[in-house]
This record gives C-alpha cells, sequence and structure tokens, in this order.
C-alpha cells in the first residue's frame, strides 16, 4: 500500500529514518514492536522455561479434568486417548526443529529439541503406565497376550521402547562421550514416531481422520528434513 | 396363529387384552410427556422410582445389576452421524430432527407402506426393560429402556414367506455434520435373521430411564439387541424390509474381516485388533477418581443372554459366522 505521500521506497537503502508513513516506516514499526523483542525473546534466557510452562499445561490440565470428572464416562480411555495423542504431538514437533531452523535461517528452534523429546517421552511413558496399571491393571499375562497378538499395540511399544535410549542419553555430557554413536542412536526418533503413527491408525475404528492427518505431517516433515540432505548430496 | 409366530414362541395368551393396553397407554404417554426435564441433571435422579411408572416386563430380561446414570448413558454414544467421538452425538443432538418421522415397511410382507411415528407406536404398550448393552470397543452400559418387543411391530406387517431376514435403515438428514465424510456408507444400515428379529428378546425402545428417547441415543425409535455388539442396534430406524437375502450392514460393509452379520458377544472370538474377553462396565458413579480404579470385567457368552438365544445359533460355528 502506497505511503501517504505516495512514495514507495526499497528498504534497506535509504541513509536515515524512513519518511513516516511510507512502506519502509510500516515496516520499521512491525520490525521494533514485534520482531525486535520476540527476537530478543528467543535468544534470551526465558525461552526454555517459557516453553517448559507451556508444554507443561497440557499436564495440569488434565489432571484437573481428572479431579473435577471432565474425562467423561469412560476416564480412563480418554486418559489414554490423550497421553498417547500429546506424546505424538511433541514428538512431531521435536521434528518440526530441524526444517523450521533452515526455514527460518536461524538457530533457536535447536535449543528446544531436548525439552520437546522429553515432553513427548514424558507424555509416552503416562500413557503406557495409564494402560498398563489402569486399563490392564497390571495383568501381565494379559498385557503379552496383547503385546504379540495386536500388532498395533506391538507397533506402540516399538516407539516407546525406542524413546527409553533417547531420552536415557539426552544430556550433553552423554552426548558428548558417545560423539558420532549418539547421532546415530538418535536417529532412531523417526522409526519412533513412524510407530506412534502406524499404532494410532491401526486402532482406529472406521475411516477416522486424525491418524492420518498425523501421516501427513510426518510424511512432510521427513520430506523437509531429507529433501535438504538430498539438494546437498 | 401362524407358523412364524409359533416359532418365535409368542402366546396367544401374551397379546395383550385391548381396554388394558388402552389404560396403559394413556398411562405411558402421561408420563413421557412429563419426563423430558429428567434429561437435564438426570444423574441424580431416583431412576427406579421413575421407572415404576409403567409396567415393568419379564423380570428374567431385567437384570440387577448396578445401572449406568443417565447422564453417562446419553454423554457417551457411537452415532457417528452426528460426529465421531463420544461427546459428539450430545452435543450435536439438535442436528436431529425427529417431527415428522415416518417409517417405510417394504418388501416381503402383505401390508407394507409408509407410517407416521405415530401408527407405528400406537398400538403397543410401552415396558420397561433393563438390558445390559456391551459395545465391540470392549465397554458395556446397563440401561433401563422403555419400549415393545420388536416380534410384535414385525408381526402387524405380515411377512411372508419370502422373508427370511429384515433389514433396518437408520434415517439421514443434511443437517448431520458426520454425514460429510464417508466414515461409514450412508445410510447406516443393520439386519437380522428373521427368527432372531421374531426373538422375544429383541427389543424396540422408544425411550429410557422412562423419558423420551433423547437425540443421541438413537430418537426416536431403535433397535436393542442385547446378545449382540452394540452396533447391531440401530438407531433411528425410518426403514425396515422383509428380504429373502441377507442385509448389507454397514459396519460389515466398512471391515468385513473385523465385523460379521451376527455379531453376537463372544468373548472366545477377539476383534482381529483387539481381545473381546473382557469389558469395562460404564455404571455407578462415572467422574472422579474412582472410577480409575475399577476393574474390567470379564464378558459373558452372547453377553450373558445365551440362556435365552443360544439356540438361535445352534450348530452354526460362531468364529466363522461372527
Amino acid at each position: 500500500m502506497a505511503g501517504v505521500t505516495g512514495e514507495t521506497r526499497v528498504t534497506g537503502e535509504a541513509s536515515g529514518p524512513p519518511r513516516a508513513g511510507t512502506v519502509p516506516a510500516r515496516a520499521a514499526m512491525l520490525k521494533r514492536v514485534l520482531v525486535a523483542p520476540l527476537d530478543a525473546f528467543v535468544r534470551s534466557r526465558a525461552l526454555k522455561p517459557a516453553v517448559f510452562l507451556l508444554a507443561l499445561t497440557p499436564l495440569l490440565s488434565l489432571v484437573h479434568l481428572l479431579l473435577t470428572g471432565g474425562l467423561g464416562a469412560n476416564p480412563i480411555e480418554e486418559l489414554t486417548h490423550r497421553t498417547g495423542e500429546l506424546g505424538l504431538r511433541f514428538l512431531l514437533l521435536g521434528l518440526l526443529v530441524t526444517p523450521l531452523r533452515f526455514a527460518i535461517g536461524r538457530t533457536w528452534p535447536v535449543k528446544l529439541r531436548r525439552m520437546l523429546g522429553l515432553f513427548a517421552f514424558l507424555y509416552v511413558l503416562l500413557h503406557v503406565t495409564v494402560w498398563s496399571v489402569l486399563d490392564q491393571q497390571l495383568d501381565l499375562a494379559a498385557m503379552w497376550a496383547d503385546l504379540i497378538e495386536r500388532p498395533y499395540i506391538l507397533a506402540g511399544f516399538v516407539g516407546f521402547a525406542i524413546l527409553v535410549p533417547l531420552a536415557a542419553t539426552s544430556t550433553q555430557r552423554i552426548a558428548r562421550r558417545m560423539k558420532r554413536r549418539w547421532f546415530a542412536l538418535h536417529r532412531l526418533v523417526y522409526i519412533a514416531a513412524a510407530a506412534a503413527v502406524v499404532h494410532f491408525a491401526w486402532l482406529a475404528k472406521g475411516d477416522r481422520v486424525e491418524p492420518y492427518v498425523y501421516l501427513g505431517i510426518l510424511m512432510a516433515l521427513l520430506l523437509a528434513r531429507f529433501a535438504r540432505l538430498l539438494k546437498s548430496a | 396363529m401362524r407358523d412364524w409366530m409359533k416359532a418365535a414362541g409368542i402366546r396367544s395368551s401374551e397379546i395383550t387384552d385391548r381396554a388394558l393396553f388402552e389404560r396403559r397407554r394413556t398411562l405411558i404417554r402421561a408420563s413421557l410427556a412429563t419426563g423430558v426435564g429428567g434429561l437435564i441433571g438426570g444423574a441424580s435422579l431416583p431412576v427406579r422410582a421413575k421407572a415404576l411408572s409403567m409396567p415393568v416386563g419379564e423380570s428374567r430380561w431385567t437384570t440387577e445389576e448396578e445401572l449406568t446414570s443417565m447422564d453417562t448413558a446419553t454423554s457417551y454414544n457411537n452415532f457417528y452421524e452426528l460426529g465421531t467421538d463420544k461427546a459428539d452425538p450430545q452435543r450435536n443432538a439438535d442436528a436431529l430432527v425427529t417431527d415428522p418421522w415416518s417409517v417405510t415397511v417394504e418388501g416381503a410382507c402383505n401390508r407394507p407402506g409408509t407410517f407416521t411415528l405415530e401408527d407405528i407406536l400406537a398400538p403397543h404398550a410401552i415396558e420397561e426393560r433393563v438390558y445390559r448393552l456391551r459395545c465391540v470397543e470392549a465397554w458395556s452400559m446397563v440401561i433401563p429402556w422403555n419400549g415393545f418387543a420388536l416380534a410384535d411391530l414385525l408381526k402387524r406387517f405380515e411377512p411372508t414367506g419370502n422373508a427370511k431376514y429384515v433389514a433396518f435403515e437408520t434415517v439421514v438428514q443434511d443437517g448431520m455434520p458426520g454425514i460429510r465424510r464417508p466414515v461409514l456408507d450412508w445410510p447406516y444400515r443393520e439386519g437380522l435373521r428373521m427368527d432372531e428379529a421374531m426373538h422375544p428378546l429383541a427389543f424396540m425402545a422408544i425411550g429410557i430411564y422412562g423419558d423420551e428417547m433423547p437425540n443421541q441415543n438413537g430418537a426416536p425409535l431403535r433397535l436393542v439387541l442385547p446378545w449382540k455388539y452394540g452396533y447391531k442396534s440401530i438407531k433411528s430406524i425410518v426403514k425396515i424390509r422383509f428380504q429373502e437375502d441377507r442385509p448389507e450392514t454397514s459396519w460389515n460393509l466398512s471391515a468385513p474381516n473385523e465385523y460379521g452379520f451376527y455379531s453376537n458377544v463372544n468373548p472366545d472370538v477377539s476383534h482381529p485388533r483387539w481381545s473381546q474377553a473382557k469389558e469395562r462396565r460404564l455404571a455407578g458413579e462415572a467422574g472422579g477418581l474412582a472410577a480409575l480404579f475399577r476393574s474390567k470385567i470379564e464378558t459373558r457368552f452372547m453377553n450373558g443372554y445365551a440362556d435365552d438365544v443360544a439356540s438361535l445359533y445352534d450348530g452354526m460355528d460362531l468364529a466363522k459366522f461372527h
């Protein structure tokens, strides 16, 4: 939109502040009011605590719903479903980090990846705990039978099993000690994410849309990740 | 008396004296008319007291197990036309329009036609039966249904000898959010073998807990087949067809290896993706922490109605014909 004076100038060339009301003036104001503070925030030490609190909110919400009967008539089923879906979402958020980093040309997302991964592990651990303790009531024979007879449970278990060593080796110190092997191990997260999506798709009844939405997101993220690899090859 | 009526075990003595059922009908209508208010905050209502305003069906079919609260029964539903989440049918209940309502009866019978809901319901005395309902997803409820034997309805249309099966269809209305996607192949269809349909246990329900049937539970009329998985108990019926061939059924069409025609509750025949040996009974106190620690219960053969209906399947391979 042309400025009041009718002038349009290409930003970045001018010397001195842009004339009031012009396009570059508006861009500069936006930058000052919105972009610059956000930029300062993501580079500050406040980023990780803020994201930590945000990531904890769904858990607090679940506890609240649980205590107030807000989980409906079948709370165990609802709890199992929601913790599982949260685990899957955090897994996918973690996989979003690298594509995002290259898309915006900034490195701050990388600072969040470990936290997102650990939250994914937290929610998946809750999911497995709710299933084994509340749903299956620690009936080991029944759980084993389910594991070997129901492919969707096996897929879920594979996903969970992969996340355990990833969570265990998530500290910087261990990463430094393992060096290249750490990267090789942590690449298994792609398999964990795929197993989670398959687990969800296989348990849905009828032609439900949600599992395929997650599948689409996973494929897009994998494509974004490996497209870079192919381009640089 | 026709052969198939005898075969279904209908005794002429069971056919109610007209004066008696006229009186009952007035009483039931009155109680149903005042009952709508019970839908709001229904959990605290003395359900038994309400139900006593109408005759109770044969006691051998009314279970003494703990009832599911009306709140639970009307807020946790599978009625995909109104949305696929359990809370959706109640949330979108208004999308179902139940007035006016008509039911078309066609096929191998002597008295086909299209009938208003009033014509369908008029001759029947309403009774209460407390049936267990077991969903294929491995949860179950205990619900006091209000209605009448399906056999009493079907025999009015005089099915001929060619009627080996009876097919049912659910309504499809433009306002229903769930029909925009082919989650199932709409309209929802179900069917029964003729002897199953004429069995006294098969129930046509028009209300629950002494109230009119809520939309999310399949208003204004639906089947209750307590020995089969819940999806056989088709909701919001608009079509009944007597036919020679086995009817198409929606879940069977959607996944033939998972959902058969008979769908009799059977703990020994697993769903391909999960076990049917146990179920979660949604009864008593729904919310709160106590519900988290209740165990699942063992699923019973034919949902505990084997004494009544197992003979219908004598000699059948129940794993093959699931």
